[in-house]
Parts: C-alpha cells; structure tokens; sequence
C-alpha cells in the first residue's frame, strides 16, 4: 500500500510540475513584457493592415486567458505552432531533434557515471595516496571548466583526426549498408559525448568517493573483515553497493545540468538537436521554435526526474517510511 | 530588587550558542583548503581592482597583429582584434566577477528570504514557496536562462537578473533546514514567551545563527553564477558591447580561433574561470563542512584497517 502511495504522489508531483511548466511557458512568451508579442507582429516595414493581419492571426487580440485556454487545448492536440524559420510544424521538426539529442545524452551521462564511479571507488579505496589525489583534484577541474571550454578543447587537439562537426558524413550514400552510417554517427559523436562525460564526471567521482568512505565506516564492513572476507569482495559487494544510492539522486539532481551542458555541447559541435534548434531559433527569432524546444527539455527532465524517484524506490525500499 | 527575565539565572542549553565570532578563523586556520579558496578568490577580487592599472594594454585597442602568438611584449599572445589577450583577460576578469557577486547578492537576497519565511513560517508559507523551489531546482536552468535572456534583451543587468532569480534555489532549501530546527530551540521559545515578535526572533536569534551558512552558500553560488554567465555569453545572451570571460571564449569559437591554430585566445580564458570557480568551491565546501559536525565522523580506513578520524569531507576531497 505504501508502495503505491508512494508512486502516486511523485506521479501527481510530476504532472503539477509539467503543468507550472506549461503555463510559466505561456506567460515568458505571452505576457511578460518583452520581446516575443512585439516582435510575432514586427516586420519591418510592415502596413497597418499587415500588422493587424498578423495579430488576428496569432489571436493576439483575443484575451490573455482565452489565449491561455487555446493554447493548453492546441498543446494537448500535440500542435506547438509552426516554426518561422522552417514554415513547418514546431512539433515535427523538435521530434526529429529530439531523436538526434538523445543518444548524444544517453552516451554521453552513461560514461561519465563509468568514469566517475570508478574514479570514485579507486579515490576512497587509496584514500590519501597520490592517486586519490589526482583524480580527485582532476575531478574538481573537470567539474570546474566552463563546459564550453572543455569542448573547444577538444576540438582544437582532435580537430582534424575526428569529425569536428554535424551529426553525419553527407557525402556517404544512403545506399551504403546500415552499419556504416552506424559508425558513421557513432565517429562524430566521440568528441560530443566525450565533452559531455569531462563536464558530468567529476562531481560523480567527488559523491561516489564520499560516500564510498562513509559506507567503509559502518558496523557491517568491520563484521566482513572480521568474517575474514576479501578486501575486493568487501569493497565492491557490501560497501559500493550501498554507496551508489547517493548517484542515483545526484544523477537526477544534474539532470538539468546535464541538459544545460548538452545544449553548449551541441552548439560547439553543430549537433542537430534541441539544443542546436534553440541556439538557432534565437538568432533567427523563432519564437515558436524557441518556446516549444524550451517546453520539450522541461518536461523531458520533469519525466526523467519522476523515473530516478522510481528506481530509487527500487533500490531503497526505506524511503517511503 | 527586580530582576527581569533577562537576569534570571539560565539553566544549560537553554541559552542560545554562543556568537561563533572567530568562526571563520578557525575554518581558516583548521583547513587547508579554506585558506587556498580564499587565496584564490582574494587574488582575482585584488586583480580585478588593480586590473587599470597594472594591465600592460588597452583591452579596447589594437596593439598587435591578428591572432600574435604570445611573445615576450604580449605574454598571452593577442585575439582576433589584435587586443593583448592579457589585459583583455584583465578587463574580462573585472566585468565577470561583479557579475558573479551582484547576481548571488540577488540570489542570496531571495533564497535567504524565502528559507527563513518558509521554514520560520511553515504551514501554506512553506509549501507554497517549496512549490516554486522545486520547480526551479527541476527545471534546465541555462535553458530557462537562455529563454528569458533572449525575451528581455542581451543587457548586462538582465544577465545578472536572470542567474539572480535561477540561482536562490538551493540557498533556500539549506537555510530553511537550518531555520526548521532553529525555531524548535529552547531559547528561541523563551524568546516568544517573554513577547518578542516574528521580526525581532528572526533578527535577532535566527539571522546570527543563519549567517556563516549563508556566506557558505553565497560563495557557492558566485561559482555558479561566473559559470553560467560564460555560458549565456557563449550563447550570444552578454551584452555585445562588454568584454566578460564568456564573451572572450565567444568571439574566440565564433571569429575561427580554432582554425587559425590561436589556442592562446581559448586557453588561458578557461584557467581563469576554472580557478575562480575552484577557489570559491573549496572555500565554500569547507565551511559547510565545519558547519556540520555530522561529517566528523572515525572512519575505516581499507588500506592500512586501522580506525582514522577524518577531519571533514571538504578538507579531505583535496
């Protein structure tokens, strides 16, 4: 029962938070004084009649509530609006982004969580050794160079060996055989991916290693010692098992982050993603592109958020008491 | 003779803690790592202030050729304006850290004010405002950032406006914990009890006790404010007409620094943010550490299995 309950208040948590996400949404772009209503019926040199065209258009003169309620309505038909600089719909054109972002994320999180566990185990294993001080002082550089930085980094040392750039070859024929557009990607995602794991790790291999030394003290560590048991075996079957919880939290408390760091990533390296799509959609003054691609990362991480509750759930069953 | 409540004779534990006024001396003289981070950050503050006097250069004018390599008249080499690197790194520095100070002033002034009335208050106060913490902690903050950087306008006060009004989350969430338990303490209700109102308590009795966690926090959050001001201006969101280290690092990746081989525009512009940041973490991290004595914990060292005291998590990492 507690179980369920449980589940049902982060699951309702989720949805109030998606729904303040969609609402602060309308009002950045449509109520607050700025930019995004002047500038939907702005052309330069327009008539009057053009500009109240387009106001009629966009129903900016209805009222603000009614505006609200057309929007929550179109939102919920999956419309989003048509981009100005695509003249296509919004919705289509960030799905595709969205396809793009993932994997970059996925790959990119996935090996920072490798690197920074491992970093994190050998630090608390040898603590006060040469080691544990290098790759703990690596970690607080990582952790403390702008994003940016990191990848302009990489580009300047690979440049040239590795695709700098894009998410494809374009010379490579589409009647090529599917694993070779495969690697094809999989290569001009090395420098994204790997920029993404130097900017997520150190705080990783920082948790991990605090953790990891506070677990080693507990009752039940000395009890497998005096058992008699292997120091590897210890380590990585009592003590690092326990000390992972904290990563999951942290891994869900970067998400945003992560997300924000994806976003540079994809600008440095012309990734086709949603972060690349809102770089693009400000330069042109793409209002809706802007607006929906802001939507998607919110709820994205609001979703991620509500399944790191759940694994954690999954794995300590004491929250809920 | 009369005595006021005051004088009465006050029974152990009762009383409120003492003012921890050489607080930050003994962080200081107990951590190694308090004194770097200090070291760091005063070094940058001092180089800001002197930056016009000192900087070899103009970091408005041209005094080289495009993308000079560094020589011995300009030691970091020059940008793509013919602009000595170092004073322009100078110049930079100046902009970046009064940026990253005015806006954690603005986010400490929110966050400090939304965890003492969410935790002094409780009831709707805290859930309300709790509401608005979690959703700001989820949300994508350079996102959020680049979004209204970009409805306002590129100005260097809506940077600072922006991080400012991202960045008090964490802030309120910590003070509030700590004003949670305050208000539960013996003295605290004494003070009630002999008629001292809300304004009075939280003045007097909370603010004392909240203000070393409060500094802890607002040198963390300049960390995150420098870091997400070179972001924004990465993102072409800075004012274009100031020189900050995020622009640097721009008009560096925008203007071909990378193809004409100029790692000189790039590299050292990374070090000095990243000593910054650095700087204000470990002295940030270490006074939150001495703040919560739960750290000290007798640890069991794997190596050598001999009992060892860690003296905090902070002084450790290093």
């Amino acid at each position: 029962m507690r179980r369920a309950d449980y589940v049902i208040k982060r699951a309702f948590f989720a949805l109030v938070t998606i729904f303040v996400a969609i609402t602060t949404n309308f009002f950045l772009f449509r109520v607050l004084p700025g930019n995004a209503v002047t500038d939907l019926a702005r052309v330069p040199q327009s008539s009057p009649q053009l500009r109240h065209a387009l106001i009629v258009e966009f129903g900016l003169d209805k009222p603000k509530w009614e505006q609200y309620f057309i929007y929550l309505k179109q939102l919920l038909h999956g419309n989003m609006g048509v981009s100005f600089g695509y003249q296509q719909p919004v919705s289509h054109l960030l799905l595709t982004d969205l396809k793009n972002t993932i994997p970059m994320v996925t790959v990119g999180t996935l090996l920072a969580v490798v690197v920074g566990v491992s970093s994190g185990v050998l630090s608390a294993w040898r603590r006060g050794s040469p080691l544990d001080h290098i790759s703990t002082n690596l970690a607080i550089f990582a952790y403390a160079f702008p994003t940016q930085w990191l990848g302009l980094m990489l580009l300047i040392l690979f440049a040239g060996v590795l695709p700098a750039g894009g998410m494809t070859n374009p010379f490579l024929f589409s009647a090529e055989p599917f694993w070779q557009h495969l690697a094809d990607v999989g290569q001009h995602m090395i420098l994204p991916a790997a920029t993404l794991m130097l900017t997520a790790y150190g705080s990783y291999t920082l948790v991990v290693r605090s953790s990891l030394l506070e677990t080693l003290g507990e009752d039940y560590v000395l009890t497998a010692r005096a058992k008699g048991l292997p120091v590897r075996r210890i380590v990585w079957r009592h003590a690092v098992r326990n000390a992972l919880l904290p990563v999951v939290t942290l891994i869900a408390l970067d998400l945003g982050y992560i997300v924000g760091g994806a976003l540079l990533i994809e600008v440095i390296f012309s990734w086709p993603g949603i972060g690349w799509s809102m770089f693009t959609a400000i330069t042109q003054r793409d209002y809706p592109m802007l607006q929906g691609g802001f939507l998607i990362l919110t709820v994205s991480v609001i979703v991620l958020n509500f399944l790191s509750d759940l694994v954690y759930f999954r794995l300590d069953p004491r929250i809920s008491q | 003779m009369s005595t006021s409540i005051q004088d009465l004779p006050i029974a152990d534990g009762l009383a409120p803690p003492p003012r921890r006024r050489g607080f930050f001396l003994s962080v200081l003289r107990e951590r190694k790592a308090a004194v770097i981070g200090l070291a760091i950050i005063a070094l940058f503050i001092l180089l800001a202030i002197v930056a016009p006097y000192i900087s070899p250069y103009s970091a408005a004018a041209q005094t080289c050729h495009v993308y000079a390599p560094p020589s011995m008249h300009h030691w970091l080499g020059c940008d793509d304006g013919g602009i000595d690197m170092l004073s322009e790194l100078m110049q930079g520095g100046r902009i970046s850290l009064v940026i990253g100070f005015a806006a954690t002033l603005v986010a400490m002034v929110i966050g400090g004010g939304v965890g003492i009335l969410s935790g002094y208050f409780g009831g709707w106060v805290d859930v309300s405002l709790m509401r608005v913490t979690d959703y700001l902690l989820v949300i994508p903050d350079l996102a959020f950032a680049m979004v209204i950087a970009d409805l306002w306008g590129a100005s260097l006060l809506h940077v600072i406006l922006v991080i400012g009004i991202l960045e008090w989350t964490t802030t309120a969430r910590v003070i509030r914990a700590q004003v949670m338990s305050l208000k539960e303490r013996v003295y605290v209700k004494r003070a009630k009890a002999i008629g001292a109102g809300h304004a009075r308590i939280i003045w007097k009795h909370i603010m004392p006790q909240v203000g070393p966690l409060l500094i802890a926090n607002t040198v963390l959050t300049v960390a995150i404010a420098i870091y997400l001001e070179s972001a924004l201006a990465f993102l072409g969101l800075e004012d274009p007409t100031v020189t900050t280290w995020g622009t640097i690092l721009e008009h560096a990746f925008d203007r071909t620094a990378i193809s004409s081989g100029a790692w000189w525009a790039i590299v050292p512009d990374g070090f000095a943010i990243a000593a910054v940041i650095v700087g204000c973490f470990l002295f940030g991290q270490a006074v939150e550490d001495a703040l919560n004595p739960r750290l000290k914990v007798a640890h069991l060292s794997l190596r050598r299995w001999t009992i060892r005291t860690l003296v905090g998590r902070g002084a450790d990492a290093i």
